[in-house]
């Protein structure tokens, strides 16, 4: 065989194993999206967004409580834990890049990430509900905060330091400041990239189930206290998927379906915001 | 101490704007200037040639202290600036900057409107009234010959713009903060030849309102554009004459090479 035909075949050899690797992760989503939608459409009607989670066996219900309560927490924890993020990663980016306090800061940051959610919920059970004595929204707000700082975290800092050098310079050639040339230039330049980042770490704690049972814990009332548990979505499904009643079931699939269409749209509105960035 | 005389100065003939005193300047332990002296005169342009790696876009960024955002760049000697010497760790390099301004190699505008680009130098360092700004920033793209492509678009994205645009946009926002001394670092070599002429024929333009400090890889450029000619290799600044004795009777051997092309 000579050099020509054997590329070729390598080539062809490296194509159709890369095609089938794609295929096969594409193949278990779209199973899970369909089995998501057809078991989750049977749900899906006006009353899971006007009624309260229902008793076990009765005529109607939805999941008003559990929506509006997961809006809440999802909303505050990345309230928290957004801005405190953004400064922690102009922080390593701009600052602290080659110091000890910046490589230590890294490091941590990196566990935080990789820290499976459990833990962070038992650490703030640890902390909030077993010292306060009661399970509370707030306590689940805190442990979704500590789920969204490490990803908003290393996406600031990731996105400030693709910002060329040259932009920098250029402002700096200006006689700006250190922190105009951040706050007017360099986190402008990665906006894009920034709000890609916290939509992504909304997506992903919108479905954290772990770290809201030791905290939130659930309510089958409306409740929009903070001091009390809240209902939310990830604990209710937990819940009503694990229970005998049919109708329960059929409500946890409603509410898996408008979990993974939120998180679907997220990341849509990621994508579209990062590219119409990227053309500009 | 008395000074030693130098061969490279005495060149000029008319005012000088920036002198380099046995100036040094370290990356790290490496020397990568080696006792520089010459003078260069108020309102004209001076071109740095010499092959890459030679130290001349080195020499450039010392003049508007941009090598103190690295830590491990360290410069001596003295660099006077209208007989100050701004190496004086009292002088306040956000000030310096304004007085001498810097226009790099790749067009590099904000991610901001034509307007802000140009405006946000300005405001940093005076306080304008909106039609003050406004009139600034005209007059900014005006000098440098953007104003009539782009007075119907000024709060359209810099980044918008063709690439020439943009180095010329880049230039007016150095010069609407009202600068002495402009630094060029190779500002057409990422553009086309029709861009490139057009620069060229604003920095002649411009040097009627301020000092111009141009790096080049481009010999017939320096030859075209510049009044004054500094021929660097290793560091050192080998030849420092009048662009044209320069180009046509260099004194040294090395320099004739390079401009002949026989080497670099």
């Amino acid at each position: 065989m000579d050099l020509l035909a054997r590329r070729k075949l390598t080539n062809k050899v490296a194509l159709s194993l890369s095609l089938a690797a794609m295929a096969f992760g594409l193949f278990w989503l779209a199973w899970i999206l369909s089995t998501v939608i057809q078991l989750g459409i049977d749900g899906l009607s006006l009353s899971l967004f006007t009624e309260m989670t229902p008793p076990p066996g009765a005529e109607s219900g939805g999941l008003l409580n559990a929506i509006v309560g997961s809006l809440i927490l999802v909303g505050l924890g990345t309230l928290i834990g957004t801005p405190v993020g953004i400064l922690a990663g102009i922080y390593l980016a701009e600052y602290g890049r080659y110091t000890w306090l910046g490589r230590v800061t890294r490091f941590v940051n990196d566990l935080l990430l990789s820290a499976p959610s459990i833990v962070i919920g038992l650490f703030v059970y640890a902390v909030i509900v077993a010292t306060t004595g009661k399970f509370s929204a707030w306590s689940g707000v805190v442990a979704l905060a500590l789920l969204v700082l490490p990803i908003v975290i290393r996406t600031t800092e990731n996105m400030l330091a693709l910002v060329p050098g040259s932009l920098r310079e250029a402002a700096y050639a200006l006689g700006a400041p250190k922190h105009i040339v951040i706050t007017r230039v360099t986190l402008r330049a990665a906006r894009s990239g920034v709000v890609t980042g916290v939509l992504l770490a909304v997506a992903r704690i919108a479905g954290e189930t772990a770290p809201l049972l030791f905290t939130a814990l659930s309510n089958q009332f409306w409740s929009v206290d903070l001091n009390e548990p809240m209902a939310n979505l990830p604990v209710t499904i937990f819940k009503f998927a694990m229970s005998p009643f049919e109708d329960w079931q059929r409500l946890a699939w409603a509410g898996v379906l408008l979990i993974t269409l939120g998180v679907l749209g997220l990341n849509i509105i990621a994508r579209v915001l990062f590219r119409a960035e990227k053309l500009h | 101490m008395q000074q030693a005389i130098h061969p490279n100065q005495g060149v000029i003939s008319g005012p000088a704007q920036i002198a380099f005193r046995n100036f040094n300047f370290y990356y790290g332990q490496f020397l990568a200037l080696k006792n520089i002296n010459f003078e260069i005169e108020k309102q004209k342009v001076t071109a740095f040639i010499g092959p890459s790696g030679c130290g001349k876009s080195t020499l450039l960024r010392t003049i508007n202290r941009m090598y103190d955002l690295y830590p491990n760049q360290r410069a001596e000697g003295e660099i006077l600036l209208n007989s100050q010497n701004l190496l004086d760790p009292k002088v306040d390099v956000t000030t310096l900057r304004a007085r001498v301004g810097m226009v790099f190699q790749k067009p590099t505008p904000f991610p901001m409107s034509i307007f802000d680009n140009i405006a946000f130098g300005v405001s940093l360092h005076e306080n304008l009234s909106r039609a003050e700004l406004e009139e600034r920033v005209e007059w900014a793209l005006v000098k440098a010959a953007l104003w009539g492509e782009v007075k119907d678009k000024l709060n359209q994205s810099g980044m918008s713009l063709s690439g020439g645009q943009q180095q010329r946009l880049c230039i007016a926002r150095g010069i609407a903060v009202k600068p002495e001394v402009l630094l060029l670092d190779e500002p057409t070599s990422a553009l086309d030849p029709i861009s490139t002429s057009r620069i060229e024929e604003l920095v002649i333009e411009l040097k009627n309102d301020f000092t111009i400090v141009i790096v080049t890889h481009n010999m017939q450029q320096a030859a075209r554009i510049s009044d004054y000619t500094a021929y660097m290799y290793l560091g050192e600044l080998v030849e420092y004459g009048v662009t044209d004795e320069i180009f046509l009777r260099p004194k040294k051997k090395e320099t004739e090479d390079y401009i002949t092309g026989r080497f670099g």
